[in-house]
């Protein structure tokens, strides 16, 4: 599958070394739909490949928008990139958020460090039903304040529904939580009809859904967006097998109840 | 009464008889602080814990030449400090007040009597205090790892 | 397709062997065999039936293979050598794309290689079962369906077993049981060498309207079916052959299993077992530019899951140790394959047995692991 061209429109740091990109095909022409959780494949020109979450739903105009984190190569290329670069996109590929089943339930949302940006669009999609939906609440923690992303919006949502923030660690201009994600999470009490969603890295996961199993949500409501080497994106490079499933194309957002029996295998 | 509600409804309370709350509650009384308060101070003596009920509390260490560094943030619902358990029966860390906060303090020292009085009491008590300090310990060790800085996001 | 009527096939005379081999190479075809190169019997481009191994054979156990001269002239009395028809159908390593960087304008110009109309002499049941499978790896509308299609197969069926072969135990042989175009079986004994010929397609059909057939006869089919029987029961009462049929929970069950330590204090996790694995179908990517930096391209090729960086994750590789590499390949080939393709991914040809540095037999791990849970 070929990558198709696009350009970069507008180039977001979020801090140093993290980047959000808007992109947009040269000619304006709009762009394949994507749903919350999915991902494309963004080749840094002759660097390589990598997997990026889409991470916003808007701008609605059909342009695709995505945090990177400067880790290797290709994502140092990407992160590189000013508006009026091009980038080469495959996709969307994987499957996202079950956005279908969250209607009138309580929707727990914990993100940490860059998993926030996958869950983006989700929170989006459901503030634009917030009324017909029940709660939500995210839970965001970071590794510093200056590391926590899209800050303005974050303040917005804060007024719509309850977000807590918290940071491993901060100096005394930080006013909100210090602490790991799930000791914001751990006085909580969630209704029996509550749907969780999770994403950052996989050791917080882990403990995050230990969490929740221990405040008796039942494996099937609870959601995680899994990680693993994706080359192909289309399941026939292997690279990404976790057990019997391809992360790519089964994945990257999994239900826990159908993964529970491989999440604790180790080196998988 | 109304202390011996606001315990009741209290995870940390949980299951336990009302002859043990209304116990408790007798050892225990409203207090409110202004931000910037301390709830305790490291060396001097901890006499009481807190249940917070609104507010958010820090545990601080103090550097001579940087002031406080917060370590840990404690809000609605937790509770702050168990050094009223064990000798020296000191604080170790300063607890202060980050915003105003609301509290049911509750006197380690005359618990602690009742505890020797009635180990079965005494055990409860230790086993809950237990369950959160292995909880707080977990979120320091993962504050400790640093999950953060090696980390691309889930699908990127 | 299938014509499993043996009163259909043709009797071909050894010595006009070529004739058929001529016959596809008219039809503008590569003819690609078994040819013997390096002391090993692979598949190659064949342009006359003396390119084929005749009166070769090969001698195969674990960790071990040496071609063997025949006490007789058979040209397909040889068994799975170190290739498989994955080279052809699976290259080892295309271009992908190029791309092209100008003025801020990035282009990628895709390099489609037209499928080369090929002929596959000799393919084993086995071999066919492995065709089968990529092919469900890749789905319908991939390049490799592509040229699948456009091969002409010309199927074998197995006279001889290698000591190494467990297709009983995989229910992938011997007799071919899959869709040819043509099926040959050799008949070779002191008094006559031929064999039996049939079609399993209209293109095989238009092959076998060239070839100098005559009517098979009854002594014929009984000749055939009693050397087909000879390797079934070599296969059945061989030391590989196993009861397959509940692989997929064992392995299930046996995540945490001590035999994988053991296994892991030998395996080298050189990758020989996934290259001459025919069903092994994992990829890289590799991007390069040039020193203009204007000009890129996209290749791919092979990968193994036994390399380091196969599981590469920013930071390090999920599968650090031997043993999971292990895991995986083997877990994935008899358990997890089922759940993504329906199918074993292991069709008992042995070549993971014969090419094993170290001489691991997977037929062997599996008992290993069968022992560990029950003691």
């Amino acid at each position: 599958m070929m990558p198709r061209p696009l350009s970069v429109l507008h180039r977001v740091e979020e801090y140093p070394g993290t980047v959000t990109l808007q992109l947009g095909a040269a000619d304006n022409q709009p762009l394949p739909a994507f749903l919350p959780g999915q991902f494309n494949m963004l080749y840094a020109f002759g660097c390589g490949e990598v997997p990026i979450s889409f991470s916003s739903m808007a701008p609605a105009d059909g342009r695709y928008c995505h945090t990177i984190k400067t880790l290797g190569a290709a994502t140092g290329a990407l992160t590189k990139l000013r508006p009026g670069d091009s980038v080469g996109v495959r996709g969307p590929f994987g499957h996202g958020w079950p956005v279908a089943k969250m209607a009138g339930r309580d929707v727990i949302i914990i993100a940490g460090g860059l998993g926030l940006a996958p869950l983006r669009p989700v929170i989006q999609a459901l503030l634009n039903e917030l009324n017909t939906t029940g709660n939500m609440r995210l839970f965001y923690g970071a590794r510093q304040p200056s590391e926590l992303l899209y800050r303005d919006e974050l303040a917005q949502w804060s007024k719509l529904f309850a977000v807590q923030t918290t940071v491993d660690m901060a100096d005394a201009r930080w006013r909100g939580h210090i602490g790991n994600v799930n000791s914001v999470l751990t006085p909580s009490m969630f209704p029996s009809n509550s749907i969780a969603l999770v994403c950052g890295p996989e050791v917080m996961m882990r403990y995050a859904i230990g969490e929740l199993l221990k405040k008796q949500l039942p494996p099937e409501a609870i959601y995680l967006s899994m990680e693993r080497n994706m080359k192909c994106a289309t399941g026939h490079c292997g690279h990404c097998q976790w057990g019997p499933q391809f992360v790519c194309k089964d994945g990257p957002v999994f239900c826990y109840r159908d993964i529970q029996d491989w999440f604790h295998i180790r080196e998988l | 009464m109304a202390l011996v509600g606001s315990l009741t409804q209290h995870p940390f309370f949980r299951g336990m008889t009302m002859a043990d709350l209304q116990l408790i509650a007798a050892c225990g009384a409203r207090k409110s602080f202004a931000a910037g308060d301390y709830l305790g101070r490291e060396g001097h003596s901890a006499d009481h814990f807190y249940l917070i009920l609104r507010g958010q509390v820090s545990i601080e260490i103090y550097f001579p030449e940087r002031g406080a560094l917060r370590l840990q943030t404690l809000s609605d619902g937790d509770i702050a400090g168990w050094s009223w358990l064990f000798p020296p029966y000191r604080w170790r860390f300063d607890l202060r007040a980050q915003t105003s906060v609301d509290t049911i303090a509750l006197d380690g020292c005359r618990l602690r009597a009742e505890c020797d009085r009635d180990p079965r009491l005494g055990y409860d008590l230790m086993q809950r205090f237990a369950a959160i300090m292995t909880d707080r310990l977990q979120a320091t060790r993962l504050q400790l790892v640093d999950l953060y800085s090696h980390h691309a996001g889930a699908g990127s | 397709m299938m014509n499993n009527n043996p009163e259909e096939s043709y009797w071909l005379a050894a010595d006009n062997l070529d004739h058929l081999i001529q016959a596809l190479r008219q039809t503008g075809r590569q003819v690609i065999g078994p040819t013997l190169t390096d002391g090993a019997i692979v598949y190659d481009r064949i342009d006359a039936a003396e390119d084929l191994p005749q009166g070769w054979t090969d001698q195969q156990d674990k960790g071990s293979y040496r071609v063997a001269r025949r006490s007789d002239n058979a040209y397909f009395g040889y068994n799975a050598g170190p290739h498989s028809w994955k080279k052809y159908l699976h290259p080892p390593r295309r271009q992908v794309f190029r791309a092209v960087q100008s003025n801020d304008a990035l282009q990628f110009v895709a390099v489609d290689e037209p499928a080369q109309a090929m002929a596959f002499l000799g393919v084993r049941s086995c071999e066919l079962h492995a065709m089968t499978i990529q092919g469900r790896v890749f789905g319908a509308e991939s390049d490799y369906q592509n040229r699948r299609q456009h091969s002409f197969i010309v199927a074998v069926t197995c006279t001889v077993a290698a000591p190494t072969c467990f297709c009983t135990a995989m229910h992938t042989g011997p007799e071919v049981t899959l869709a040819y175009d043509l099926e040959l079986t050799e008949v070779i004994d002191a008094q006559q060498h031929y064999f039996l010929v049939r079609s399993g397609s209209d293109e095989g059909e238009r092959i076998l309207s060239q070839l100098p057939l005559t009517a098979s006869t009854a002594q014929h089919h009984a000749q055939r079916q009693e050397a087909v029987d000879r390797v079934r029961q070599q296969l059945e009462t061989g030391p590989r052959h196993f009861d397959s049929s509940d692989l997929q929970s064992l392995l299930y069950r046996n995540y945490d299993s001590e035999a994988w330590d053991a296994i892991a204090e030998r395996c080298l996790s050189c990758a020989n077992c996934t290259l001459v694995c025919p069903t092994c179908f994992c990829t890289t990517e590799i991007d390069t530019t040039d020193l203009s930096g204007q000009h890129a391209e996209r290749w791919q090729q092979w990968d193994s899951c036994f390399n380091a960086d196969f599981s590469y994750l920013h930071g390090g590789s999920v599968r650090t140790s031997t043993r999971s590499r292990y895991r995986q390949w083997m877990t994935h080939k008899l358990a997890t394959w089922h759940d993504q393709f329906g199918t074993s991914g292991c069709v008992g040809c042995g070549r993971c047995i014969s090419w094993c540095p170290v001489g691991i037999d997977i037929t062997e791990e599996i008992n290993a692991i069968r022992k560990q849970e029950s003691s």
